[in-house]
């Protein structure tokens, strides 16, 4: 076991590297900039999973100091706040004053400007789209010395490359966004089991108008005519309710885990035990909003259960055309590799657009998924995966990647040349050099 | 804790404890070098629950200066229920060897500046006969060494000088808390590789916060430092000398 610290790794562990950090003190700080040819790129909490939040061999600028909320309008909800500044703290603040974010991912923490950068989606896509649907404006620092602000308006091409642009374009400084009137922290949520993709599908289609959040949990163990069964979690905020937040009891896996901890017999006994523990087809229940948004935050450094190697994330957005038979395709497929992906989320996006050229979420399915890195054998799965996901017209999510091939990445962007000439000469990352050759 | 008076507050860790007093909804008077840097915790803390935040420059080169600073406070808040003073420079031991003028500085912002505050402060609160005066020192003041005896000396009489402040203030009901954090992992220590003895400056600023509410008297931050130092406070000397530390 191997109890490490460094701040400045990726959520998989994987790959490692090797970097110096950089800090700016300020939003009106100069840019920090090494010397030589050496290249900077922007480092908030560490969650992207693969190597988009890291640059080996050159320098990482820390955030952590761009901490301070700038101003908040009780009117509109607009929230003006520096970009090191985590959803964790905003919720923190807003929740017992009636306000959420717009949009949230799987965990809080993450800083305004790794959601702008990484054009981060949540439950609700189907409803609000992405984070970038509501940012107003930001403040972009590039190398030549000139401090931006970017909104629809002004500096147009920067805003839509800024949003989902990987860190690549500048350091994002500030961020205002549009909080949402919330009722009450609690939710009524609605849970359906599933014995099938085809019923997932189904009942995706019919609940998308009723729930403005929805997700469903997969079972990718399963195979045969149940392949595809989970539990599909929908939900609303709640009117105000006498409920009290719920004791939140929070645990931190301390060490990295032996790597045989995690072997396939446990993900199946997970899998088996997750589905089976919810008896009847539908609950009704009403939840406090953390586990329903953060089920796995109230575990601390989680990550270090997958092992000192690390684990990847490999998630995919798939066209509704050709979709289902595509994710059976990839259910299929590793059920047969017997490389079980410990948890599985499926979740439909809908047809709003984003703003940011290089912005993951499209209309479609998407399936997000862990594999354990058990060197080669893990690779190859993911390879074959590629190719379904490339058959079907699909897309991987850069947040989460830490090894399509360049090939890949082209497929999945088709406004990647448009996004190229927004890029900062002197910003740079793993993930950009691995996809674009070494730029 | 209703009224907060807070100097030094634009560091890391005093930052953090504005913001914890800002959450209870405290009125704050914060003090520090910089007006752009106080201005922007200023909106800070009132987005995060401040009732009210007021503002003062001060320079701790200058003690003479302190008194206004004080009297400005109590003007602003109206009355005192707590004072947090954070200010501290960490010096390069080095130059001060080579000069008198760099441990002159030193020892002028990490001892002569807070006692200056302190005089002031301790009629005050001895008046009011309630409150809470604390002051951020460092384990660095537990006992001298090669590498930081300057910063050491200052932090060490500092110590002492709250000791005493502790024993004279204790029966009219006003607690006096020194805080010892040991390494805090700042952008100052970003380079280094992170042991499990780095704390965060959230994490010591909250637990200076809760000090201060609890009116606690000696603090180690975290908790773990006070038995790191209390094993190397009985080393004894003639072994101590040797070492390089």
């Amino acid at each position: 076991m191997k109890c490490s610290v460094n701040r400045f790794e990726s959520w998989g562990r994987y790959p490692k590297a090797t970097q110096s950090v950089l800090s700016i003190h300020s939003p009106r700080a100069r840019l920090p900039l090494p010397n030589e040819s050496e290249t900077v790129l922007p480092f908030g909490l560490g969650r992207s999973y693969g190597d988009s939040c890291l640059n080996d061999g050159n320098f990482l600028i820390d955030t952590r100091e761009l901490s301070h909320f700038i101003s908040f309008d009780e009117e509109s909800g607009l929230l003006r706040a520096e970009a090191g500044v985590s959803l964790a703290e905003i919720l923190r603040i807003f929740i017992p004053r009636g306000w959420f974010l717009p949009v949230s991912p799987g965990t809080k923490f993450v800083t305004l400007g790794g959601a702008v950068a990484n054009d981060i989606h949540g439950k609700n896509h189907h409803r609000a789209g992405t984070f970038g649907n509501h940012v107003t404006q930001f403040g972009l620092v590039r190398s030549n010395g000139e401090s931006l602000t970017c909104s629809p308006s002004t500096n147009p091409e920067l805003f839509q490359a800024t949003i989902g642009g990987l860190g690549l374009t500048g350091l994002i400084v500030w961020v205002e966004i549009r909080l949402t009137k919330i009722a009450s922290p609690f939710l009524n949520t609605h849970l359906i089991k599933f014995e099938n993709l085809d019923e997932f599908m189904a009942i995706s289609h019919e609940t998308d108008s009723l729930f403005d959040y929805s997700v469903a949990w997969v079972d990718c163990i399963a195979d045969g005519s149940s392949m595809g069964r989970g539990i599909f979690m929908a939900g609303n905020f709640a009117p105000p309710t006498s409920s009290r937040p719920p004791r939140t009891l929070s645990l931190s896996i301390p060490c990295s885990a032996p790597s045989w901890l995690l072997n396939s017999l446990a993900m199946k006994a997970f899998n088996i035990v997750y589905y089976n523990h919810q008896r009847s087809k539908v609950v009704d229940a009403l939840q406090y909003y953390e586990p329903f948004f953060y089920p796995l935050d109230a575990i601390l450094h989680w990550n270090r259960i997958y092992g000192a190697r690390g684990f990847f994330q490999y998630q995919l957005v798939v066209p509704f055309q050709d979709g289902a038979a595509a994710l059976k395709e990839i259910f299929a497929r590793i059920s047969r590799s017997g490389r079980a992906s410990f948890l599985a989320v499926l979740k439909t996006f809908g047809g709003v657009e984003s703003p940011g050229l290089l912005s993951f979420p499209r209309r479609g399915v998407t399936l997000a998924l862990d594999f354990p890195n058990q060197g080669a054998p893990t690779h190859a799965l993911m390879q074959e995966l590629d190719r379904i996901v490339s058959e079907a017209g699909g897309a991987l999510y850069p947040a989460k990647d830490a090894r399509m091939s360049p090939e890949m990445f082209e497929r999945s962007f088709p406004r990647l040349s448009e996004f190229e000439r927004w890029v900062d000469p002197r910003f740079s990352s793993s993930f950009w050099r691995r996809v674009r050759g070494s730029v | 804790m209703k009224r907060v008076l807070i100097i030094g507050a634009t560091s890391a860790i005093t930052t953090e404890t504005a913001r914890c007093f800002a959450r209870d909804g405290a009125a704050l008077h914060i003090v520090a070098r910089d007006q752009e840097k106080l201005n922007r915790l200023k909106s800070d803390l009132e987005i995060r629950g401040a009732v009210r935040v007021s503002i003062d420059i001060f320079d701790a080169l200058l003690p003479d200066s302190h008194a206004e600073v004080i009297h400005q406070a109590i003007e602003k808040l109206g009355e005192l229920d707590g004072v947090l003073i954070g200010h501290g420079t960490l010096p390069d031991q080095s130059s001060c060897q080579n000069e008198w003028k760099s441990c002159e500085d030193a020892v002028t912002v990490n001892l002569i500046s807070p006692i200056a505050l302190l005089t002031d402060l301790a009629n005050y609160f001895e008046r009011k006969r309630s409150g809470n005066i604390t002051v951020i020192s460092s384990v660095a003041g537990d006992r001298g060494r090669q590498s930081n005896y300057v910063y050491g000396a200052a932090k060490g009489g500092l110590s002492i000088f709250l000791q005493g402040l502790r024993n004279r203030l204790a029966p009219c009901g006003v607690s006096v808390t020194t805080i010892k954090p040991g390494f805090v992992d700042t952008p100052m220590t970003a380079d280094l590789p992170k042991g499990p003895l780095f704390a965060s400056a959230e994490q010591v600023g909250a637990r200076i916060h809760k000090a201060m509410v609890r009116g606690e008297s000696v603090v180690y931050t975290p908790w773990f430092w006070r038995f790191i130092m209390g094993a190397i406070v009985v080393v004894p000397e003639r072994i101590f000398k040797k070492l390089k530390l």
